[in-house]
């Protein structure tokens, strides 16, 4: 209860801190000299409260403070003590709380870190991200209070959703939010840049780390929650389209093609508008992310329990934060017109340029999928779902220009050049595209767009792999960066076409057997857990080359809440993963099982870690 | 007339333009084929004319509905009002029980008989379809 009581309390002084520190800042700002020393230490302060109020919570949740409303709706004494700590974050008020912390700490070290910037530009970006910080300590204070008292205090907590409670998810929204919310500084120093006129060449080298941090952890982010659906949620995919997803994409998609554009600026004094606007479309992008996964509108496989109240608030804050962001733009923002007349059709920063055109077409098409159901339901009350179908015949054909696009705008040179090594480059091409007709035509896919897909694919590999050994080529970063992509993207297209299937529902002892696979259920086991029951099936699967595999898949049904759920068993190599997962339908007793192979998952995984292990080289490289 | 600048500019211009509208154009037509419309069992009743193509039904799953065999689940999805029989050869999601919310997708093949494809799970034992909701409160 005593902490309960701290962390109300610390979150109302770290909302009056705010207030101050923007009223002081707004009131000095012309004598700023004396500032910069008051407003770390405030900052501080405030990074202080929210810190004591995040830890309040952990701790009301580790020593299951029942008087507490959201440790009561989310957590149990019998939950093992990670997942108590976990469970912070795993529900709606937590996790805001954390994109607070988040908030305050990255302001913090802002203001710590950025040295040889004017401190009137410091400020500025301070009283932008405090509109924001203080937004969030309304919204939370107002409609989502972590610390929300009960009486008579319950003996017994509700319980974490079961399916929450998995590793990969416990660290999943920490590293997600220090993406998302890593764009906010993003977005508050664009702002203060515009307003400033100091949008330049300087500025870009500056924010250049802020870009590459929220990029390299959204990407992780990204790929912890792509792995966790993949073996937790059954179905054997690793990503499905769903709403909740292409929410965490699309800020993605407008931080990478905001990455590229601060490569150009870093050199050359254009693209200025294109960073703004992208700055701001990726925060605004996050916050709707927010909304939309919280505010309950949207229709998805991955919904949570809402309350259409915060919805509103969220609405409004995004509306005024958009508002305010545009009006600067439109206001401060000049572009300088001399350096347009330089752009020369064959150089780096049009090839980046076009394919920043493709990145921004990805993301109007994912996020046209993802709101028009929420749009026609607002207006005609009609409820439709938009599926992968929409999604893989807009955006895969364009992959092709795309991929060609990766492969040779390095090579290319700044400002203008002409390409070398044309032999080269074109046999390559010629080696891909032999090489994928080769491998498609074994089997009976659609030869024509798989061929051309697999090949631009293959270049892009190709080129990226030759240019690890290239002692002319030091671009590390980027080459890392690409080839992970292109790995990512023969992965996915090779798992694609070579995955296999096989739904059948059966009782103990039964044998399916398939053409090429036998699948012998042999027994179960029963074992008592802490907080679950498992039964463990025992499988024996062989495969037309008369291999044997044995796999153990587990259901776990929960004591609090009463939630069965499926645990995958996954038997990973490198060329493929052998997939089996059961259910158990209600009352009957068949089980529905459910055997996959597919090839290269592990690759998928890889591949991504190797994109971002390009930002991280990006961000450690001593600039020259 | 014009000099070479503006004429480049011109086409430039034009050229995004064209861009721009077969992109809408191409986006909007395979929205239109891709989407799947949402119908409650008493939707589906009162259907004039049975529809081709992919739709959802949702609704609570009846109690003592479910029927498993070998290679089948069937179960029957009702709103209160209506049913409808499910049959649906796949894998179920965890979630999947009687008297709980259900959202299957796939093609009807007469007033009371679809055929799912695909059964979606929710992660939320508390979780209702809002058409299911509505039902519920209207009762």
């Amino acid at each position: 209860m005593i902490y309960s009581v701290v962390g109300h309390y610390s979150l109302i002084l770290g909302l009056c801190i705010g207030l101050i520190l923007v009223y002081f800042s707004i009131q000095n700002f012309r004598n700023f000299n004396q500032l910069d020393n008051k407003i770390l230490s405030f900052s501080f302060l405030q990074l202080f409260f929210v810190v004591v109020s995040f830890f309040a919570l952990v701790i009301s949740f580790i020593i299951s403070d029942f008087s507490n409303e959201t440790v009561f709706n989310n957590s149990h004494t019998t939950k093992p003590l990670f997942y108590k700590i976990s469970g912070t974050w795993g529900n709606h008020e937590g996790s805001l709380l954390l994109w607070l912390l988040v908030l305050t700490l990255f302001i913090f070290i802002f203001l710590l870190r950025t040295k040889n910037q004017p401190i009137k530009y410091k400020i500025l970006t301070l009283v932008f991200q405090q509109v924001i910080i203080i937004g969030f300590f309304l919204f939370l204070i107002l409609t989502s209070n972590p610390f929300n008292y009960l009486f008579p205090v319950p003996n017994e907590g509700l319980g974490l959703n079961p399916i929450l409670q998995d590793p990969a998810l416990a660290i999943h929204p920490p590293i997600l939010y220090l993406g998302y919310v890593g764009s906010s500084i993003i977005f508050s120093s664009a702002l203060a840049a515009t307003t400033l006129k100091m949008v330049s060449t300087n500025w870009a080298i500056h924010i250049k780390k802020w870009v590459l941090i929220s990029w390299i952890f959204l990407t992780l982010g990204i790929l912890l929650g792509s792995i966790w659906a993949y073996y937790e949620l059954g179905w054997g995919g690793f990503w499905f389209w769903d709403p909740v997803e292409n929410v965490s994409l699309m800020p993605w998609l407008a931080l990478t093609t905001l990455l590229h554009c601060i490569l150009v600026l870093e050199r050359k004094e254009t693209l200025t508008s294109w960073v703004i606007i992208l700055s701001i479309a990726t925060f605004t992008l996050s916050m709707c992310g927010t909304f939309l996964v919280r505010s309950g509108i949207l229709n998805s496989v991955h919904t949570f329990a809402n309350d259409p109240e915060r919805g509103l608030f969220i609405l409004i804050f995004l509306f005024t934060l958009i508002f305010l962001s545009l009006f600067i733009f439109s206001v401060f923002h000049k572009p300088s017109q001399n350096n347009q007349a330089n752009f020369f059709w064959l150089s780096k920063e049009t090839s980046i340029l076009i394919n920043n055109w493709f990145m921004m077409y990805f993301l109007s098409v994912v996020l046209i999928g993802t709101v028009y159901p929420i749009f026609l339901d607002v207006i005609s009350s009609q409820k439709i779902s938009v599926g992968p179908p929409f999604y893989h015949k807009l955006i895969i054909p364009f992959l092709i220009p795309f991929l060609l696009m990766m492969a040779i705008g390095p090579k290319l040179k700044w400002i203008k050049s002409d390409l070398k090594d044309k032999i080269y480059l074109f046999s390559l091409l010629v080696i891909s595209v032999l090489i994928s007709f080769f491998i498609v035509k074994n089997f009976n896919a659609n030869v024509l767009v798989n061929t051309i897909l697999i090949s631009a694919a293959l270049y892009l590999f190709f080129i990226t792999l030759r240019d690890f050994f290239n002692k002319k080529y030091k671009n590390l970063a980027q080459n890392i960066a690409h080839f992970g992509f292109s790995l990512l993207i023969l992965s996915i297209l090779f798992n694609n076409l070579f995955s296999s299937e096989i739904i059948t529902n059966l009782k103990v002892g039964e044998t399916y057997n398939g053409s090429k696979t036998k699948i012998v259920f042999e027994s179960i086991n029963q074992k008592k857990q802490k907080n679950y029951n498992s039964i463990i099936a025992n499988f024996r699967i062989t495969n037309s080359e008369g291999i044997n595999n044995n796999l153990s898949p587990e259901l776990r049904i929960y004591n609090q809440p009463k939630i069965t759920t499926s645990e995958a068993d996954i038997k990973t190599t490198l060329m493929k993963d052998k997939f089996i997962v059961i259910n158990l339908v209600q009352n009957q007793d068949y089980f529905n099982v459910r055997y996959q192979v597919k090839p290269f998952m592990l690759w998928i995984w890889l591949s991504v870690m190797i994109i971002s292990l390009g930002g991280l080289i990006s961000l450690l490289k001593k600039r020259t | 007339m014009y000099g070479r600048k503006v004429k480049l500019r011109f086409l430039f211009v034009s050229l995004i333009l064209i861009t721009l509208i077969l992109t809408v154009f191409l986006v909007l037509k395979s929205l239109e084929e891709n989407v799947v419309y949402f119908q409650s069992p008493s939707e589906i009743k009162t259907l004039t004319e049975l529809d081709k193509s992919k739709i959802r039904v949702g609704g609570m799953v009846k109690k003592n509905s479910i029927n498993v065999n070998s290679d089948e689940v069937n179960f029957i999805i009702t709103d209160f009002k209506n049913e409808i029989n499910v049959s649906y050869s796949g894998a179920v999601p965890n979630l999947f029980a009687e008297e709980k919310g259900v959202v299957a997708e796939g093609f009807l093949k007469d007033r009371n008989f679809f055929s799912a494809t695909k059964i979606l799970a929710k992660h939320d034992e508390n979780y209702m379809p809002p058409e299911v909701k509505k039902a519920l409160e209207e009762k």
